[in-house]
C-alpha cells in the first residue's frame, strides 16, 4: 500500500509590515496600518512548499489550507490553489474577534479536528505578531507532538516523519510519530511559483459570501460550480465552547498601544565629501570612540 | 507559592546568558512584589549549576535531572514544567525567547490556559482598571513589546490568568550577579510521571550544535548593514570597515531576509539587542524592528542616501550619500589619522 497523507497547512493573511513605504506613514510619523498590503504570511509559504513536496513524493496525498480571518482572507485559499493545493477552508466568524494566540489556536484546533489530517504544517510565525506561539499551542490543544523550526521534511520511515530543524546554533534531525504539528522556518526552501493551469482552473474559486457580493457586481462571473466553493466555517460548524473563542478565550489583553513616533536627536548632518568624512573620523578618534 | 519562576536554559554545560539576564530582571520584579525568585532547571548532570543561579538571586531551584532529559524535548520538558506550575502556582514565569523557550512556553501556556507574550523588550509591574467592569487589579506584569513589525509598542497584561508568562530575547535585559550569593536550596522534582513513553514520540536522530561563532553582542563597535547595502558583495565593504575599526558586522532583518548576511548577525527585535559604544548603520532605513535592538548605543552614525530615512533622526552623525563612496573614505581617513 502506498502511503498517502492528508496535510493541513495553516496560513495567515497578514499586513505587509516589512514594507512600510512612505505612503503608509502618517503625518505624525506613525504607521497607517490600513495602507499596508495584505499578503500571504511569508513563512506560511515555506510551510505550503513543504506540504506540496510531500504530495509530490507521496502521490494521492491531499494538501488543504486552513486560514482564519475576515472574508477577504479567502485570498489565501486561492493563492494556495494556484500553487498546487487541493482545497481549503476559511475559518471566519464574528465570535473569533479579539482572539489572542491562545483563542486563535483553540479555533484552529477545532477546525483541524473536523478535517482530521495526518500532518499539520504551519509557518513558524507571522510577521504581524512574530510570536511563534500558534503552532505549539495548536499542537497542545490537539495533544499532538510538535516539531518547530523545521527546515526540511526529509522523509517518512517506519511510520515516522523525519524532519530537519534549524536552531540558533546548528541543526537537529528528529523523527516524530503522526499525527504531528510541524512549524517551518524561513530558511526552508521558498514556495514554488503559481501554476498557470491552476490559476485558470481556480481563479473563480469563491466563498459563498464573496459570490453573494459578486451578484451585485455584474462584470464578475457568478459562482456556480460546486467544486469552486471555498467553505466558510464558523463556531457553529466546528463546535466547541463559546467561552474559549475570541476575546473571552484570550488570557492576554492589550492594555495600551503606542504608535512609534521617531524622536529626533540633535544630529549632525554630514555629506559624503572627503572633508566631512575626515572631520567625522577625527572627532571619533579624539573622543576615543575608535582607535 | 505565587513566586516568580525563571526557566533556566543551558548550553554546553553552562547556564545560558539569557537565563541569567532573566534572573536579574526577575530579582527586581520579585523585590517589587515582595515574593521570591525561583528557578526551574531541567537536564542531566546539571546540579552543579545551581551555585551560579544562587549568585543571581534564585532562592529555590526546582531541579529535574535524568539521563533521558539530557537534550531538550518538547513533551517531557513541557510535562515537567506544567506539573510544577500547577503545584507551585507561580504568579510570573519567564522564559528565554530562544528556539527552546519559544517551543516550550507556548505549549505550557496552552495547557495551563495562561497568557503568554513573546519577545518582550521591557517588563514592569503596574496596576490596571478594567473600563467596563471597573474591576481593579494590583501588581500585574506589564509585558511590553513591539508589534506589527515594530511599528507599534504594545503593553500586554493577563488580568485573570496565572502564571503571567513572557519570553525575552537574549541581550534585552542586563545580567548582573549579586555581590554575595543568596542561600538557596534545591527542590528535586520527581520526574517519573513525565518520563512515560507517550512523551517520547519525537526522538533526536542527529544534532550538530556549533559553538557560537559570531557574537556581535559583545563588540564595542558594530558596523551594520541593511537592505540598502544592495547585495552580499557590497557587504564586503562593511567587513572592510569593520576590520579596520576592530568592529563586528551586524545586519537588519531585511538584509538577513535578502540573504546578504548570516542570521546570527541580525540586530533588532527579532535578532539580538546590542549596546555598543559606536553603531554605524549603513543602508538601514530605521524601522522600529531594527532600532529597538540598537537605540541604546552610546553613539550612532547613519549612512543612507535617503535624507528622509528615519535612521538619521536617531543618529548622532547623519551622513547622506552613497555608501560606496563614504566607506572607502572612512577607511582611508581612519588609516591616515590613527597613529
Amino acid at each position: 500500500m502506498t502511503q498517502k497523507f492528508k496535510i493541513v497547512v495553516l496560513a495567515k493573511q497578514v499586513p505587509d509590515t516589512r514594507n512600510v513605504g512612505k505612503n503608509a506613514m502618517k503625518e505624525d510619523g506613525t504607521v497607517n496600518r490600513a495602507a499596508l498590503a495584505a499578503i500571504f504570511n511569508p513563512e506560511d509559504m515555506n510551510a505550503l512548499e513543504q506540504a506540496l513536496r510531500l504530495k509530490d513524493r507521496f502521490p494521492g496525498s491531499e494538501v488543504l489550507l486552513l486560514t482564519m480571518g475576515p472574508g477577504r482572507a479567502a485570498e489565501v485559499i486561492r493563492e494556495g490553489y494556484y500553487r498546487g493545493a487541493d482545497g481549503g477552508v476559511l475559518l471566519t466568524d464574528r465570535k473569533f474577534a479579539g482572539a489572542d494566540t491562545l483563542a486563535t489556536s483553540y479555533a484552529l484546533s477545532m477546525a483541524i479536528k473536523k478535517m482530521n489530517p495526518h500532518i499539520i504544517i504551519a509557518g513558524r510565525q507571522a510577521i504581524d505578531g512574530d510570536t511563534a506561539q500558534v503552532g505549539p499551542q495548536v499542537a497542545e490543544k490537539l495533544n499532538f507532538p510538535q516539531v518547530t523550526y523545521a527546515e526540511e521534511i526529509q522523509g517518512f520511515e517506519d511510520g515516522k516523519l523525519v524532519v530537519k530543524r534549524r536552531l540558533e546554533r546548528g541543526v537537529e534531525t528528529v523523527k516524530t510519530t503522526l499525527p504531528a504539528v510541524i512549524t517551518v522556518h524561513a530558511t526552508a526552501p521558498a514556495c514554488r511559483p503559481r501554476n498557470a493551469k491552476q490559476i485558470m482552473r481556480y481563479k473563480h474559486a469563491r466563498t459563498n459570501s464573496e459570490a453573494l457580493d459578486n451578484e451585485h457586481n455584474s462584470y464578475l462571473p457568478v459562482q456556480t460550480k460546486e467544486e469552486l466553493i471555498i467553505p466558510e466555517w464558523g463556531v457553529a460548524d466546528v463546535g466547541g465552547e463559546e467561552i474559549n473563542y475570541g476575546l473571552s478565550g484570550s488570557p492576554t489583553k492589550v492594555k495600551k498601544i503606542e504608535n512609534i513616533v521617531f524622536q529626533a536627536k540633535e544630529s549632525k548632518k554630514l555629506t559624503s565629501s572627503v572633508e566631512d568624512i575626515d572631520y567625522l573620523i577625527t572627532e571619533l578618534i579624539d573622543s576615543h570612540t575608535i582607535g | 507559592m505565587n513566586n516568580i519562576i525563571v526557566y533556566i536554559e543551558t548550553e554546553g554545560g553552562k547556564v545560558s546568558d539569557v537565563s541569567l539576564e532573566l534572573l536579574t530582571k526577575g530579582r527586581m520584579l520579585a523585590k517589587k512584589l515582595s515574593c521570591k525568585l525561583e528557578a526551574l532547571l531541567i537536564g542531566h548532570k546539571v546540579e552543579s549549576l545551581v551555585e551560579e543561579l544562587y549568585l543571581y538571586g534564585a532562592e529555590k531551584v526546582h531541579l529535574a535531572d535524568d539521563k533521558k532529559l539530557e537534550h531538550y524535548l518538547t513533551l517531557p520538558y513541557s510535562a515537567i514544567t506544567i506539573e510544577l506550575f500547577k503545584k507551585e502556582k507561580p504568579q510570573i514565569a519567564l522564559f528565554g525567547a530562544t528556539s527552546i523557550g519559544r517551543d516550550l512556553a507556548p505549549r505550557v501556556s496552552s495547557s495551563l490556559v495562561s497568557g503568554l507574550t513573546a519577545d518582550c523588550t521591557s517588563l514592569e509591574i503596574g496596576d490596571h482598571k478594567e473600563n467596563k467592569s471597573g474591576k481593579e487589579y494590583k501588581n500585574l506584569l506589564y509585558q511590553i513589546r513591539p508589534a506589527f513589525g515594530g511599528n507599534i509598542i504594545a503593553t500586554i497584561i493577563n488580568p485573570d490568568h496565572r502564571p503571567q508568562m513572557a519570553t525575552v530575547r537574549e541581550g534585552v535585559m542586563k545580567k548582573e550577579p549579586l555581590d554575595t550569593a543568596v542561600k538557596g536550596k534545591v527542590s528535586k522534582i520527581d520526574v517519573s510521571s513525565a518520563l512515560i513513553d507517550e512523551n517520547f514520540l519525537v526522538e533526536i536522530i542527529e544534532r550538530h550544535i556549533e559553538e557560537r561563532k559570531i557574537d556581535i553582542k559583545g563588540s564595542p563597535i558594530i558596523v551594520s548593514g541593511g537592505f540598502g547595502v544592495g547585495s552580499k558583495e557590497n557587504f564586503n565593504l562593511l567587513y572592510d570597515l569593520a576590520s579596520a575599526l576592530g568592529a563586528q558586522v551586524g545586519a537588519s532583518r531585511a538584509a538577513v531576509d535578502a540573504g546578504f548576511a548570516d542570521p546570527a548577525r541580525q540586530v533588532g527585535q527579532t535578532g539580538v539587542t546590542v549596546r555598543p559604544k559606536l553603531y554605524i548603520a549603513v543602508g538601514i532605513s530605521g524601522q522600529i524592528q531594527h532600532t529597538a535592538g540598537m537605540d541604546q548605543s552610546a553613539m550612532i552614525i547613519s549612512i543612507n542616501n535617503d535624507a528622509n530615512a528615519p535612521i538619521h533622526q536617531i543618529a548622532d552623525y547623519a551622513i547622506v550619500g552613497d555608501l560606496n563612496e563614504i566607506i572607502p573614505r572612512m577607511i582611508k581617513s581612519y588609516k591616515q589619522n590613527s597613529k
